[in-house]
C-alpha cells in the first residue's frame, strides 16, 4: 500500500515535469518523421530486390524496427538522473522514508508513457504511408515496447547513478547501444544477413523482441517470436527493476 | 540526550590509477547532544564533520559504532530514524523546474503525510522562512539565500525532532548569512534540535550552544564556545611595539602570563584575566623603556582553541 501510494508520488512528480517542459513532444514527432519520409522509402526499394514489395509490407517491417529503436534510447534516462543527482533531489528523497524501488519505479514508469505516447505517436503518422494494422496486434506490441522500455531506462539509472557523469555516459552508452541496435535488425531484417551475423545477433534480447513486434504488425500475434520476445524480456525487465532500485537504495555520491 | 553516539568509524577506498587508497574520514566519534540545543561541528574541510553528519542521516553506512537518534537505534531502525530527522544538505536539493510550494508538499508526502495535511505545512513552512511571495515561482528563479530557505524548509516540513544542517550558510553574501542565522534559532524556538556543521568561527561561536572541534576524523574538542576559549587559554593581551624581541624577554617570568607568543610587530601574551594583567603590562614595559604603539585586549578565538588542539590554525588549513 505505501509501495504504491509512493510510487505513485514519485510518477506524479515526473509526470508533471515532463508535461510543464513539452519540447520532448516536438522532438518524438520529428525524428521517427525524418525516418518515415527519408529512410523508408529507401527500404522499401532495398527489400523489393528480393520480390515486389507493397507500402503496406515495406512499413510493417519498418515502423516495428522504428518503435524499437525509439525504446532503446530510453536507455538515455540517466542523463536525467545525473542531473537530478547533481541537485541534490536524489538524497533530499532518500534522506525521506519513501520506498527506493518507488523512487526508480516512479521514475521508470514516466519514461513508459512517454515512450507508448510516442509509438502511438509513430503507428498513427505510418498510417498514412500504407500502414494497417488490427487493433489488439498494436496493443500487444505496445506491451512488449513498454517491457523494453522499462527494461532499459530501470538500466539507464543505474548506470546513471553508478557513473555520476555525463562525460562517463555518453561514450559508454553510445558504445552499448550502437551495437545492440545493429544487431536488432531494427533498420534491415536480419534474415539477409550472412549466418554467422544472425547467430550474433541471436544473444541480443533486442533482437528477440524486435521479431516479436515485427510478427505483431505482420498479422501473426500467435507467431512464436511474440511468446519468445515476452519470455526474454520479462525476466530481463525484473533483474533490471531489482539491481536499480538496488542502487537508489545504496549510497549515492 | 537526543543523539548520542559512541565509536562512530567510516573509511573509504579511493582509487588514484591502480593504488587504492584507504582514507579513514571518520575515526570513533563519541558524541552527545542534548534536546533542544544548537550543536555544532567546527572543523576544517576534509575534518569529517559532512560523512559523520550523513552517516547520522542514514545516507552513509557506519563501518562500525552506534548512534541512538531521537530514541531510534541508527543501524537497526534507520528507518525510524528517518522518520525523526531532518537532513539539510549543503550543495541544495531542489530542483529547477519546480516552485517551492511544490516541492514542499512532495517532500511533505514522501513522510506520509496526507495531501491537505502536506499543502498547510508548505504553506506555513513558506509564511515562517519569509518564502509566500515566490513559493509559485520556479526554483531556478530564486537567490541563493531563498533557495537556502527552500532547503530549511524541507528539512523541517515533517516536524522532525532533529535537524541536520551541512554548512548552511556556506556560499551565502554576508547578508543572507545573518538571515539564516536568525532562520537557524528560530527552529530552535520551534522545539528542534539543530545539528550543524560550519568552517565559519564567527558562525560556531555565535550560533552554536555547544560545539565539538574535529580534525583528521576524530573529536578533539567539546563544550560550549565560552568554555573551551577559557579552559584554553584565558584572555589574551596583544601589544604592539618595535622592539618585540626585547619586550618578549620581559615577560618570561612574569608569573601571570601563561605564554608569550611574538609575530613581527606585536607580542601576544595569553593571561588568565585580562583586566588585571593590563596595568602589570604597561608599568613593566614603562620602567624598561620599551614604546609601545597600541594595546589591545581580546577574548581568545575559536581560533585559540583550535591552534591549541592542533598546532594549526583553522584559517590556515
Amino acid at each position: 500500500m505505501k509501495f504504491l501510494r509512493d510510487t505513485w508520488l514519485v510518477f506524479q512528480r515526473q509526470m508533471q515535469l515532463l508535461l510543464r517542459n513539452p519540447v520532448w513532444v516536438a522532438v518524438g514527432i520529428i525524428q521517427p518523421l525524418f525516418y518515415l519520409l527519408l529512410f523508408a522509402p529507401l527500404m522499401k526499394q532495398a527489400l523489393s530486390a528480393g520480390g515486389p514489395m507493397t507500402d503496406e509490407q515495406a512499413y510493417r517491417i519498418f515502423v516495428p524496427g522504428m518503435l524499437v529503436m525509439v525504446a532503446l534510447f530510453s536507455a538515455f534516462s540517466g542523463f536525467g538522473i545525473i542531473a537530478e543527482l547533481r541537485a541534490g533531489v536524489i538524497e533530499r528523497n532518500r534522506v525521506t522514508p519513501v520506498s527506493r524501488v518507488a523512487l526508480l519505479l516512479g521514475r521508470s514508469l514516466r519514461d513508459v508513457v512517454q515512450l507508448l505516447f510516442q509509438a502511438v505517436l509513430v503507428t498513427l503518422l505510418a498510417v498514412p504511408f500504407g500502414l494497417r494494422v488490427a487493433v489488439g496486434d498494436a496493443l500487444l506490441a505496445y506491451l512488449l515496447i513498454g517491457l523494453m522500455t522499462l527494461l532499459l531506462s530501470s538500466t539507464g539509472y543505474a548506470l546513471g547513478l553508478t557513473l555520476r557523469s555525463e562525460d562517463a555516459m555518453a561514450p559508454m552508452l553510445n558504445t552499448v547501444i550502437q551495437p545492440i541496435m545493429l544487431l536488432a535488425g531494427i533498420f534491415l531484417p536480419l534474415t539477409f544477413a550472412p549466418q554467422w551475423l544472425k547467430n550474433v545477433a541471436n544473444v541480443n534480447p533486442f533482437k528477440w523482441a524486435t521479431d516479436g513486434v515485427r510478427a505483431l504488425f505482420a498479422g501473426n500475434p500467435g507467431d512464436d517470436a511474440v511468446w519468445q520476445a515476452l519470455a526474454i524480456l520479462t525476466p530481463l525487465t525484473v533483474l533490471a527493476l531489482f539491481i536499480s532500485s538496488r542502487t537508489f537504495a545504496k549510497s549515492v555520491r | 540526550m537526543i543523539i548520542e553516539t559512541s565509536g562512530l568509524r567510516k573509511s573509504f577506498r579511493s582509487r588514484a590509477g591502480r593504488e587504492t587508497k584507504t582514507v579513514e574520514a571518520v575515526r570513533g566519534v563519541d558524541l552527545s547532544v542534548a534536546e533542544g540545543e544548537i550543536f555544532g561541528f567546527l572543523g576544517p574541510n576534509g575534518a569529517g564533520k559532512t560523512t559523520t553528519l550523513r552517516m547520522l542521516a542514514t545516507l552513509l553506512e557506519p563501518d562500525g559504532g552506534t548512534a541512538v537518534i531521537a530514541g531510534a537505534d541508527l543501524r537497526k531502525e534507520p528507518g525510524e530514524v528517518r522518520r525523526r530527522i531532518g537532513y539539510v544538505a549543503q550543495g541544495g536539493s531542489t530542483w529547477d523546474e519546480s516552485t517551492g510550494r511544490e516541492e514542499l508538499v512532495l517532500h511533505a508526502r514522501m513522510y506520509g503525510i496526507s495531501k491537505a495535511d502536506a499543502q498547510r505545512r508548505a504553506t506555513e513552512a513558506l509564511d515562517t522562512f519569509e518564502l509566500a511571495e515566490y513559493a509559485d515561482r520556479r526554483c531556478k528563479t530564486y537567490s541563493g539565500g531563498q533557495r537556502r530557505r527552500v532547503d530549511i524548509a524541507l528539512g523541517i516540513i515533517h516536524s522532525p525532532k532533529v535537524v541536520f544542517l551541512d554548512e548552511p550558510t556556506t556560499g551565502l553574501d554576508p547578508q543572507s548569512r545573518a538571515h539564516m542565522w536568525g532562520e537557524v534559532r528560530k527552529l530552535r524556538e520551534m522545539g528542534m534540535t539543530v545539528f550543524l556543521t560550519t568552517h565559519y568561527l564567527d558562525e560556531a561561536d555565535a550560533l552554536c550552544d555547544r560545539l565539538a572541534i574535529m580534525d583528521h576524523g576524530q573529536i578533539v574538542a567539546e563544550g560550549t564556545p565560552a568554555d573551551l576559549k577559557q579552559e584554553v587559554l584565558g584572555d589574551v593581551v596583544s601589544v604592539n611595539a618595535r622592539e618585540v624581541a626585547k619586550a618578549a624577554d620581559l615577560f618570561d617570568n612574569a608569573e601571570y602570563v601563561r605564554k608569550v607568543e611574538t609575530t613581527e610587530q606585536s607580542l601576544r601574551l595569553y593571561v588568565e584575566d585580562g583586566a588585571s594583567a593590563i596595568p602589570h603590562v604597561l608599568r613593566t614595559l614603562d620602567a624598561e623603556g620599551v614604546s609601545i604603539e597600541g594595546i589591545e585586549l581580546h577574548r581568545p578565538s575559536l581560533d585559540d582553541v583550535f591552534l591549541a588542539k592542533t598546532g594549526r590554525s583553522l584559517r590556515e588549513s
